[in-house]
């Protein structure tokens, strides 16, 4: 489905648009920079390894290292990203007033949040667990973030509509499908955040006098576990539709992916009740039946991770490679653009097993809240999510600004030492968690506490893999400003997206019908949390004044 | 495998009642201190020889600060809070609840081995939550 952009399109509308999806990627980019540089601070100060003066609030710095990371980073990334798939999978003459304004409103709200947890009036962390009261400007500022993503969201679907509509019987491109499922999902679990700010906001300014507690963090699950699949999706677009063009490869199979991302549609939001099976009030039929959903929601994964291989192979068999050595060796290791995303598939393979873990119901208990959590969620959001946009913005960033990427064997070295990094400290903080190191905490230390010495070895090795990772994080801001800074124009802008193999199969019509499955995707959230959410509107129970307990 | 895992995870809670801790007992945070068995928190006998704990989680502290189990018992374990949500955890036990304003949870554990047990708040409370720890004597 590649289409070239130069001779198509009027240069002055590429132009325009690449300034759009720079700002976005920029944005993004700027936000892992700084989250990194607050990372570190804390992985240090966790493990006890640097003294911190008295002024120094962990919990302040840990509050925006999760917003920055979780909400600005990937959210700004997959925006720029679903914007530069839809423009240069569907070239046409176009306003560019929603990317732009849909820029605009997301740095607003990202500013205010910013402001309000800088100033110590949100230190409620990223999942801001009412009765913990911050601001009200502080969740204001987040739902503008939100609302600034439905623009683009809004900009994004308009186009795949307009397509249609032009070319009836011809399939939308694959890459914008995916771009699309990914923001119809996304419209869906963020309707659950709003609705929460929508409680949360008139009791912060003191307009109501209580919060029911258990609703607001139901909502926030209905919200928080998409969230994560948000990334995922992310990197699914540039695994299926990028990466192939790297190796010369091919889609492996147009329908599977699209059944792929017509999965993820439909399950990601079902399942938030797998982070609340420790609290009480739910009862344990819905948290078995997010425990079924959760594991249906595997499945796409295990049909990325053959079909991903199954391209792999297809392509080295192609250039008469035999044999799994043989094989791996004949990928473009020294393209960091295939380096970011390989290492990142390696360790989701440990993310998606220790998520099965999290989802296992009673098995939960040996894990919850402690920081094994945590180590599960940075070798996912921050092994296959962050080291594939790291290496997809080094593909885009030359084939929007037309200057070729600075020093490309640097950024190799740069996903590698990411990947070491994260899988030091991941690893250390799984393995903290099955000794019962709790997550969220200043220190370890527990007094002296003979069980939490225990701890205090690993939260050392984790805090050096934040070392690396920072290290690393460096490295892709020199290599950024190194290619901003370049004068000579070399790189050919023209994109190609991955195709699939000559003499494919057609996809079946049941695959091409985003909007239909978007409709079952509503009925089934709605089926998964009808009954909870009904047992907590029957007895409400007590309303939380809320506290500043920071 | 997804299925074989579904399978254990089922047989274990069907079977052998193996289930997360989901107490559906509410309760008025402000009077947390004036409900009984909430106003004398700590350790009480049962006629059948177990026992039930009743704990209070606050800002930032467990109360009660220290608790002496024998070796071998099996306590229930009760837990609110009287204003923001806690985490309640004992090291080397599957003792893993949140502890949330105006409902009680509940687990139970067979304490079979002696030695002191750490218990930990694990949700993030406040500027003092590192501090907020007690312990279970085993003896």
């Amino acid at each position: 489905m590649g289409i070239a952009v130069t001779g198509v399109q009027a240069h002055a509308q590429v132009v325009r648009e690449n300034k759009v999806v720079l700002a976005h990627i920029y944005t993004s980019t700027a936000a892992i920079v700084l989250g990194a540089v607050f990372g570190v601070i804390q992985g240090f100060s966790r493990a006890s390894v640097i003294g911190v003066p008295p002024w120094f609030d962990y919990y302040r710095i840990l509050t925006l290292h999760g917003v920055l990371m979780a909400l600005v980073f990937t959210t700004f990334f997959i925006t720029g990203l679903a914007l530069f798939a839809t423009y240069r999978a569907i070239p046409r003459e176009r306003s560019m007033l929603m990317g732009w304004l849909g820029w605009a409103v997301m740095v607003l709200g990202t500013a205010m949040a910013a402001v309000n947890i800088l100033a110590g009036k949100a230190t409620v962390l990223y999942t801001f667990y009412a009765p913990l009261k911050a601001s009200p400007w502080f969740y204001i500022g987040a739902t503008i973030l939100v609302l600034g993503t439905w623009i683009v969201g809004a900009e994004v679907l308009s186009n795949l509509l307009w397509f249609r509509r032009m070319n009836p019987g011809t399939p939308v491109p694959l890459i914008v499908f995916g771009a699309g499922a990914t923001f119809l999902m996304w419209f869906i679990a963020t309707l659950g955040v709003v609705v929460e700010m929508y409680y949360l906001i008139p009791w912060a300014f003191g307009w109501t006098s209580g919060i029911n507690v258990m609703l607001t963090r139901m909502l926030f699950w209905y919200f928080g576990h998409p969230l994560v699949y948000f990334w995922i999706m992310g990197a699914y677009i540039v695994w299926y539709n990028v990466i192939p063009t790297r190796y010369g490869g091919n889609v492996f199979s147009d329908g599977l992916t699209r059944l792929t991302f017509i999965l993820l549609l439909l399950l990601s939001t079902p399942v938030g009740i797998h982070h609340q099976f420790m609290e009480p009030y739910i009862a344990t039929k819905w948290k078995m039946l997010h425990t079924l959903t959760t594991y249906g929601v595997a499945i796409p994964s295990f049909i990325t991770a053959f079909a991903i291989f199954a391209s792999f192979e297809l392509a080295a068999r192609a250039r008469g490679k035999r044999g799994f050595i043989e094989t791996v060796k004949s990928f473009p290791w020294n393209d960091p653009t295939f380096s970011g995303a390989a290492y990142g598939m390696m360790l989701f393979i440990l993310g998606g097993f220790g998520g099965l873990i999290n989802a296992s119901y009673s098995m939960d208990t040996v894990v919850h809240n402690t920081v094994w959590i945590v180590g599960h969620f940075h070798v996912t959001v921050g092994g296959p999510v962050a080291l594939t946009f790291l290496g997809a913005a080094y593909w885009m960033v030359p084939k929007l600004t037309g200057r070729t990427l600075w020093r490309p064997d640097l950024a190799v070295i740069q996903t590698k030492i990411w990947f070491y990094g994260m899988l030091f400290m991941s690893i250390s903080m799984h393995w903290a968690g099955l000794m019962g190191a709790p997550r969220r905490t200043a220190e370890v230390g527990y007094l002296g506490a003979q069980t939490a010495n225990q701890w205090q070895p690993l939260m050392v090795i984790a805090a050096a893999g934040g070392f690396f990772l920072f290290v690393s994080i460096i490295m892709f801001a020199v290599i950024a400003i190194g290619t901003a800074l370049r004068n000579e124009k070399f790189e050919d802008m023209t994109v190609q997206f991955a195709q699939t193999a000559p003499g494919a199969e057609p996809t079946p019509a049941l695959l091409q019908h985003l909007f239909r499955w978007g409709a079952v995707a509503i009925a089934l959230a709605v089926l998964a949390y009808i009954g909870p959410l009904y047992d907590i509107f029957q007895h409400p129970g007590y309303l939380a004044p809320g506290m500043k307990t920071w | 495998m997804l299925i074989v895992f579904l399978c254990i995870i089922g047989v274990a809670a069907f079977e052998d009642n193996i289930n997360p801790p989901s107490g559906l007992q509410a309760i008025d945070p402000t009077k947390v201190v004036t409900t009984p068995p909430f106003d004398k928190p700590g350790l009480r006998k049962l006629p059948d020889g177990s026992y039930e704990a009743y704990y209070v989680a606050q800002v930032f502290s467990f109360n009660p600060p220290v608790l002496k189990v024998p070796a071998g018992s099996k306590v229930t374990f009760y837990v609110t809070s009287p204003d923001v949500v806690h985490g309640f955890l004992v090291t080397h036990t599957d003792i893993n609840m949140m502890a949330v304003p105006g409902w009680v949870n509940t687990q139970t554990h067979v304490f079979r081995s002696r030695g002191t047990y750490l218990l930990i708040c694990h949700e993030y409370c406040g500027i003092g939550h590192q501090n907020m720890s007690a312990t279970i004597e085993v003896q």
